[in-house]
């Protein structure tokens, strides 16, 4: 066997008493790529990163790192480093010694610790709170300080377990922006976990959506937005969530067009040899494909439920006559009352088809 | 009245009754024991004012001396070695078996029981002709040893007696104190390469400091109090040797009716611990500010 550099789990079984986690995981991680572990709670995926942190011990499976078996060391010699959710600072070290004891336990050169510490404090700019205890610091500089006590390990993968789910609105996207600059001054790996899908979609190379024990979906942000690989992974990812409607595949032409329960036709540009004809499927519309316009002008027309303004754009929730719900956008100045007929375009190029098991069929790619 | 005298009435009505009680049994004791010390004074009534020659001769006394220096070290040989054991304990019996939970059970045990069982248990292990110290002596082909009646032996004996009648409670405070440590705290040091050894020192007992100095505190107070060992053991002997403080004023009080000198002896402890207790504070209170999280 080449030698193979990066992170690679194979096949990874993890259950907590009869309750089954994680199901025969399979992973591959390229080196200095960021990953992200989306999903919503109790889908496995904070179990992963545990696993791979040596803090849990897994079922069955292999953890390979740059090469080398991990799993059965200890968390401490796996060349891993975290950050916790609660950052999990010593409290009565100060920051320097908080960062400086795992160099310690490692038996670094003190003069070598002195430089990594000065380094990295650099870095985070947390300079003059090295010799504050973690009690006198504000959320944020306990971040930083997480980060800090993470970096100067020079890992070769850093763990993220939720990082920024403490930290209020504002701080937390700065600290994202500041994650994402970070991480192209660390030469390691990144595995984040997060059921946020902005910080994921921000943050990844790749992400990997978990649902019920099972790795979903590993891909780019922007294929797994707009090529999601079944109903989990297109209704999770998106906000709002992408509208499912019930249809039924019409006959004829190399891509399929399907029938909305009342009576709507909607041409797509998935190609129809994936699907058994007169097959019952389901149409994925994202909100954006679907806009609100004069009656006459839509493909269907529904009855206003709601209607959110954000300022630029407006959501407006509708039901059509057959009672399914469909999410359509308009104007930020949008006329749209609760209650008012209106008229739907479905703009079909961009519609995703779903067969009975939930698998996605797209459009082919550009 | 004015609406606001009226409300600071009304309060005061809700605490009257603790206050009523608490005048009586707390703050009226103290200042008769003070009266009490500066008069000869017996049970039946009367008394003469003496200013402090109840303490003058206290200090003269080399039976009140004597027990003084008893109680501390007696407290000097419990403290230590009982917060040591309770500490050890709680570390071994902090996880989530069931074993565990029996020997809490176990070990918390003894605390329950009142001085005069404890005493009794004790006397039966450490009479050195039948007791089962004795026998295991004799069954090594030892002599075996005279706990209670020689001089050098008798406070080690209560000593013995109290830490285990007292490990129960320091333990439980332990491991409270042990529950309140994160979890994440271990996972941290797990993977900072630290060594079960270097978490216990860098990890456990940093963040079991409060509770520590709390465990001493409330050791030191309750040791220097040590009484009913002391009289049900060995009753102070042999000759004094295991006489304490509290003992020697419970006798002169209660054995001769000297209530004045045995009051001016009660302030004297009150001072002691008073001041033993504001050192220790003192001590180590302050270093422990900025340790909050």
């Amino acid at each position: 066997m080449t030698a193979v550099s990066g992170l690679q789990i194979r096949n990874i079984r993890k259950a907590f008493k009869e309750v089954q986690v994680l199901d025969g995981v399979d992973l591959d991680v390229a080196p200095r790529e960021f990953i992200a572990f989306l999903g919503p709670s109790g889908s496995g995926k904070s179990t992963l990163l545990r696993i791979i942190a040596g803090l849990e011990t897994s079922d069955g499976g292999e953890v390979i790192l740059d090469d080398r078996r991990i799993d059965p060391l200890p968390p401490g010699e796996r060349g891993v480093a975290m950050v916790f959710q609660h950052y999990s600072l010593y409290p009565h070290m100060t920051v320097r010694e908080n960062m400086a004891f795992g160099l310690r336990n490692a038996k670094v050169a003190r003069a070598e610790i002195d430089t990594l510490i000065a380094d990295a404090a650099q870095v985070l700019e947390i300079e003059p709170l090295l010799d504050r205890k973690p009690g006198q610091l504000s959320g944020g500089q306990r971040q930083r300080v997480a980060i800090s006590r993470a970096i100067v390990k020079r890992p070769k993968l850093f763990l993220l377990d939720e990082p920024l789910s403490n930290l209020d609105a504002a701080l937390r996207l700065r600290t994202r922006v500041e994650l994402a600059q970070l991480r192209q001054r660390v030469d390691a790996g990144v595995i984040m976990v997060t059921h946020d899908q902005a910080e994921a979609m921000t943050l990844a190379d790749r992400i990997v959506v978990f649902n019920d024990r099972r790795i979903q979906q590993v891909a780019p942000p922007m294929e797994i937005y707009a090529r999601p690989a079944n109903r989990f992974v297109a209704q999770f990812v998106g906000s709002p969530a992408m509208t499912i409607i019930p249809a039924t595949l019409a006959d004829g032409g190399a891509m399929a067009a399907v029938t909305l329960g009342d009576g709507a036709t909607v041409q797509t540009e998935v190609p129809r040899a994936a699907l058994k004809p007169g097959e019952a499927v389901e149409l994925g519309l994202r909100p954006e494909t679907v806009r609100v316009c004069r009656d006459s002008e839509g493909t269907t027309r529904g009855t206003v439920q709601l209607v959110e303004r954000l300022g630029e754009r407006s959501l407006v929730y509708a039901r059509l006559t057959d009672g399914s719900a469909i999410t359509a956008e308009d104007e930020g100045t949008t006329a749209a009352k609760v209650g008012d007929e209106v008229g739907l375009r479905i703009d079909g190029a961009a519609a995703h088809l779903f067969g009975p098991d939930g698998t996605g069929y797209h459009r082919t790619a550009a | 009245m004015s609406a606001r005298a009226e409300r600071s009435w009304g309060g005061l009505l809700f605490v009257a009754p603790f206050l009523a009680l608490y005048a009586l049994i707390l703050v009226y004791p103290l200042f008769k024991g003070l009266w009490l010390s500066l008069h000869r004074v017996d049970l039946f009534g009367g008394g003469s004012f003496v200013g402090f020659a109840n303490y003058g001769r206290l200090f003269a006394d080399p039976v009140f001396l004597q027990s003084l220096v008893n109680t501390f070290v007696v407290t000097l040989m419990i403290v230590p070695v009982l917060t040591v054991l309770a500490l050890a304990l709680a570390l071994a019996l902090n996880r989530a078996t069931r074993g565990a939970a029996i020997f809490r059970g176990i070990f918390f045990s003894s605390a329950v029981l009142s001085v005069t069982i404890v005493t009794l248990i004790w006397r039966f292990i450490l009479a050195p002709d039948a007791g089962l110290l004795g026998e295991l002596w004799t069954a090594l082909g030892w002599e075996p040893l005279p706990f209670l009646s020689h001089p050098d032996l008798a406070l080690p004996a209560l000593a013995l007696t109290t830490i285990w009648w007292s490990l129960g409670l320091p333990m439980l405070l332990f491991l409270a104190g042990l529950q309140q440590i994160p979890e994440d705290m271990y996972e941290a040091a797990a993977l900072d390469r630290a060594s079960r050894w270097t978490t216990l020192w860098r990890v456990t007992l940093p963040s079991l400091r409060r509770t520590l100095i709390l465990v001493i505190m409330l050791q030191t107070a309750a040791q220097l109090q040590l009484f009913g060992q002391s009289q049900l053991l060995t009753a102070g002997g042999p000759s004094g040797a295991s006489r304490t403080a509290v003992l020697f004023l419970f006798e002169v009080a209660f054995g001769r009716w000297e209530l004045g000198y045995a009051s001016a002896a009660a302030e004297i402890l009150f001072l002691i611990i008073l001041a033993v207790t504001l050192i220790q504070y003192w001590l180590t209170g302050r270093k422990g500010d900025a340790d909050g999280r």
